[in-house]
């Protein structure tokens, strides 16, 4: 923090201001103001002192440091301003350079890349402590880390993982490329947009902080009474969620407004590109489901530090609600997963297969059938549970209805393949790769939809292996292809092919072999989160272990190419290296700040290839022809 | 299958007749040959419904995967493009006919698996084996005579009280061999899920609820006890195993036990469907 020499401008000088190291500094600041006042509370209170950690304190203290968190970012410099009086602004200023990806920016192009690192950086802590886990199951016996650190690896990596793809697609693709692909100069409420990204990192590291207070005992779904009894750690877990809740459920909201209302004249909902589609069933899921989780988390919080008992039997309460309230969240959460993850593979496949998208329509039925019944089948997760008995034919239907919207997907697909010319480009591949891996995630989870083989398989392996197909065979390969997609265009380099391709076909090999022998584990009766088994399942979960190992290491290769595709060879990305119709590669690179001198006249859909006479998709220049803004 | 109807048959009928083949070859051997040995197996006629059932949904999603497979793989080599320019495809929006019968048949296989699994569960398997809640809907036949067997979670160890035996509580499960049981779960703390793993029986373990699940064992035999929901420290050790065995034997075991914990018995509280201690015991 030197402030280096007045009247000469020093590198130092631009540490100093709103940024990442003020928040940094008042966060941690922050965190002793809370539990300080936390400590003074308790003074006197038994419920509170009754317990070895001082749970009020734990969380005044994430409450203040997220508050100076924010503060240091100058997430109130705004609202202070306009109290004192000075005029509204649409934007806050912003100078360019590499500071800007360190502060709250209200660029969604710079959102989208913060996104892209920081979402990053946490996903591959999550994967890591996969490798630690895979790393104790090597053997059946407790030998690499004791059960309770164990447990502690399960819980992180779960909700590091659900915590961070949440935002993996629409974080960096959804922030970066909606306004790009609607035609919009920015996000509907921009500064929310930089607050979504903030709080995220924020989360993150509450989440890792849970290490220091005893870990989490629970694994990603907190399941109350378990979590009333667990330590400090809990409430790292709580306070993580309730943050990512809120940056899910604005996130959303500001999507939606986006799409909604911003959308550049002549973009009809017909040709709306089915990437935004994705978009908009995931904002609508994230809007109305978020709030559920928060709502859950805070009765937990108040059954840890204010002596209620929403979820203690013994004192009138049910575990049942919280295991209502988190699915009500929990499930809708998976399509939050997977509809980005579709809208990317339908978005790529016409570019490389230069034909429309078949079926269009039909895809975004299956869009927004998925969105809707996915707020219908939450207790398929509680067949076993004890509630409702009744209700279990209910939900079976509403489960093995929501297989019809996804197969349209899968129609697409096909109908898009047919008679195509096949491009087999990097992000193709791992498209091709999403189809097949999530049709392997799709059809093992009709068994789970099914209540006779529910039973068997409920809470084992092959519930792991079966989400595991979906969410990282579907979203992450679809974030994969993304990223292969779109980086030329948003960082303005090309990526190594040989790498790349290095990369895909160790990911997409180890990744089967990795997640396909947990299908037989789990009909092997061996049931998930448990850091020992039976000695007879020790040469396949070996088998597992390699090769999940071999799946890290792919990861590396991915960072090797991005680190030297960015930072060493810098090969400038052709402005449409992909010969693509779509809107985003029609703009120069880099996209200017303000993305568009004029606004754009969408005249044509974006999958019209081999349409004889289709015109350009849009019209960058409208001039006097068609008014700007009308 | 066709995809594009009358113009191009030829694709569509390869893609045809390699499918055919392939799900005229691997739905027998899922039945015939894969069907004998899928688990749980055949301890109970919950079990084998399981299987049944795993068996069932296994033969109907293969000619699903292989149609989805056969048709990429078909297209990836033939559609590809060939040579390094770049051409357009013809510009097929759509095909009306192909998404209908696409939309009917999805429909078709979906409703008949809800109600084939609705029927299994209600009616012809009465639960399948899994925890119905307290008030259970899907009832075995003659299932007021049935054998009470309270099984009662705990951190982190299972046990089980038989109320018609004197209330006794044993660390063994113990079921006479064709004789209708009933589970009736619970917990002392946090959730668990007792997974009886040959049985084909799991329920989670509630405190203050009485989770039932019925079972018929079918022979004689042992099975494995599992925990199926995290519920701290020592999940997986929440494992033992239990036994099926005569009825002879089952009252010999039932009079032994009785012996043997009469001084535990005469402690215990009285026999509940739900107990409340304190869940308030922070691990340490």
């Amino acid at each position: 923090m030197s402030t280096g020499v007045p009247g000469r401008p020093s590198v130092w000088r631009g540490l100093i201001g709103f940024n990442l190291l003020t928040a940094l500094v008042l966060g941690a600041g922050g965190w002793f103001l809370g539990t300080w006042i936390g400590d003074r509370i308790a003074v006197g209170n038994d419920y509170l002192l009754g317990t070895d950690q001082n749970d009020v304190a734990i969380f005044l203290g994430y409450f203040f440091a997220v508050l100076g968190w924010l503060i240091g970012l100058g997430f109130l410099n705004y609202p202070l301003s306009r109290l004192a009086g000075h005029p509204a602004s649409l934007r806050q200023h912003e100078s360019g350079g590499w500071g800007r990806y360190f502060r709250a920016c209200t660029d969604h192009k710079v959102v989208g890349i913060q996104y892209f690192f920081g979402v990053g950086l946490f996903f591959f802590i999550g994967g890591l402590n996969a490798m630690l886990m895979r790393t104790q199951l090597l053997r059946p016996v407790e030998h690499a880390w004791p059960a309770g650190q164990y447990l502690t690896l399960v819980s992180l990596h779960g909700t590091m993982m659900i915590m961070m793809t949440s935002a993996l697609i629409v974080g960096p693709f959804g922030n970066y490329l909606v306004p790009l692909m609607i035609g919009a100069r920015r996000m509907a409420f921009p500064r929310v947009e930089a607050l979504t990204f903030w709080l995220t990192p924020a989360a993150g590291l509450v989440l890792m902080s849970a290490v220091f207070f005893g870990g989490i005992p629970t694994g990603w779904t907190g399941y109350a009474p378990l979590a009333n009894q667990a330590r400090g750690g809990m409430d790292a877990y709580i306070f993580a969620f309730i943050l990512v809740a809120i940056s899910l459920t604005l996130i959303g909201i500001n999507l939606l407004a986006t799409i909604l209302t911003m959308r550049a004249p002549g973009l009809t909902w017909s040709r709306l590109p089915i990437f935004v589609w994705g978009i908009l069933s995931t904002s609508v899921l994230m809007a109305l489901s978020a709030p559920v989780l928060i709502a859950a988390m805070l009765m937990e919080m108040m059954d840890r530090t204010a002596n209620t008992s929403f979820y203690l039997a013994s004192a009138g309460g049910s575990p049942y609600l919280y295991e209502n309230l988190f699915w009500f969240f929990g499930h809708p959460e998976v399509y939050i997963l997977a509809l980005p993850g579709f809208g990317i593979v339908l978005e790529m496949l016409p570019v490389f297969t230069r034909k429309p998208l078949w079926g269009y329509k039909l895809a975004v039925a299956g869009m927004l059938g998925v969105t809707l019944l996915s707020f219908m089948v939450w207790q398929h997760h509680l067949f076993v549970s004890g509630m409702n008995a009744s209700l279990r034919p209910f939900y079976m239907l509403t489960t093995e209805l929501i297989s019809i919207p996804t197969g349209f997907i899968f129609l697409i697909a096909m109908g898009t393949l047919w008679r195509a010319r096949i491009r087999f480009t990097v992000p193709m591949l791992f498209a091709l790769a999403f189809f097949f891996n999530f049709l392997i995630g799709g059809l093992s989870g009709v068994f789970l939809s099914d209540v006779p083989s529910d039973v068997s398989t409920h809470g084992s392996y092959f519930v792991m292996a079966h989400f595991h197909y979906t969410i990282m065979g579907g979203l992450v390969f679809a974030f994969f292809g993304g990223v292969y997609y779109w980086l030329p265009k948003m960082m303005g380099v090309t990526l190594n092919e040989t790498m790349a391709k290095i990369h895909f076909w160790m990911m997409f090999v180890f990744f089967n072999l990795t997640f396909f022998p947990l299908f037989i584990l789990g009909l092997l009766d061996m049931p998930r989160r448990v850091s020992t088994y039976a000695p007879h399942l020790q040469a396949l979960n070996d088998f597992v272990s390699v090769s999940a190992f071999l799946l890290g290491f792919s990861m590396l290769v991915f960072i090797a190419n991005l680190v030297y595709s960015l930072v060493i060879a810098r090969i400038p990305a052709a402005e449409n290296p992909w010969q693509s119709r779509s809107l985003e590669w029609q703009l120069p690179t880099p996209v200017p700040v303000e993305n568009f001198e004029r606004t754009p006249v969408i005249t044509s859909g974006p999958y019209e290839y081999g349409v004889p006479g289709a015109p350009s998709v849009v019209d960058l220049t409208p001039g006097a022809v068609a008014p700007a803004g009308s | 299958m066709e995809m594009a109807g009358a113009h191009v048959p030829r694709h569509g009928m390869r893609i045809a007749v390699i499918w055919a083949i392939l799900t005229a070859v691997s739905v027998p051997l899922i039945v015939f040959v894969l069907g004998p040995h899928v688990p749980p197996g055949r301890m109970s006629s919950e079990a084998i419904a399981q299987k049944d059932a795993n068996v069932v949904l296994t033969a109907i999603m293969a000619p699903i995967l292989l149609l989805i497979w056969v048709f990429f793989a078909y297209s990836l080599i033939v559609f590809r493009q060939r040579g390094d320019v770049i051409e357009d495809g013809p510009p097929l929006k759509g095909h009306a006919p192909t998404q209908t019968l696409w939309v009917v048949a999805t429909t078709v296989i979906v409703l008949a698996l809800a109600i084939w699994g609705s029927y299994a569960l209600l009616v012809s398997d009465h639960g399948a084996g899994g925890g119905q809640g307290p008030d259970p809907v899907a009832l075995p036949k003659g299932h007021e005579n049935a054998l009470p067997i309270q099984v009662i979670g705990q951190q982190w160890d299972w046990t089980f009280r038989y109320p018609t035996y004197g209330d006794f509580e044993s660390t063994d499960v113990v079921l006479p061999d064709h004789v209708l049981v009933v589970f009736h779960v619970t917990s002392l703390d946090v959730t668990h899920s007792f997974w009886a793993y040959e049985l084909g029986v799991k329920a989670d373990a509630v405190p203050g609820v009485d989770n039932i699940a019925y079972v018929t064992p079918r022979r004689v035999g042992t099975f494995e006890v599992r925990c199926s929901e995290l519920c701290g420290l020592w999940h997986g050790h929440m494992a033992k195993k239990g036994r099926v065995v005569s009825s002879a034997d089952f009252q010999t075991w039932v009079t032994q036990e009785q012996k043997a914990e009469a001084p535990s018995s005469k402690v215990l509280p009285p026999f509940n469907r739900a107990y409340f201690p304190d869940p308030l015991r922070r691990a340490g």
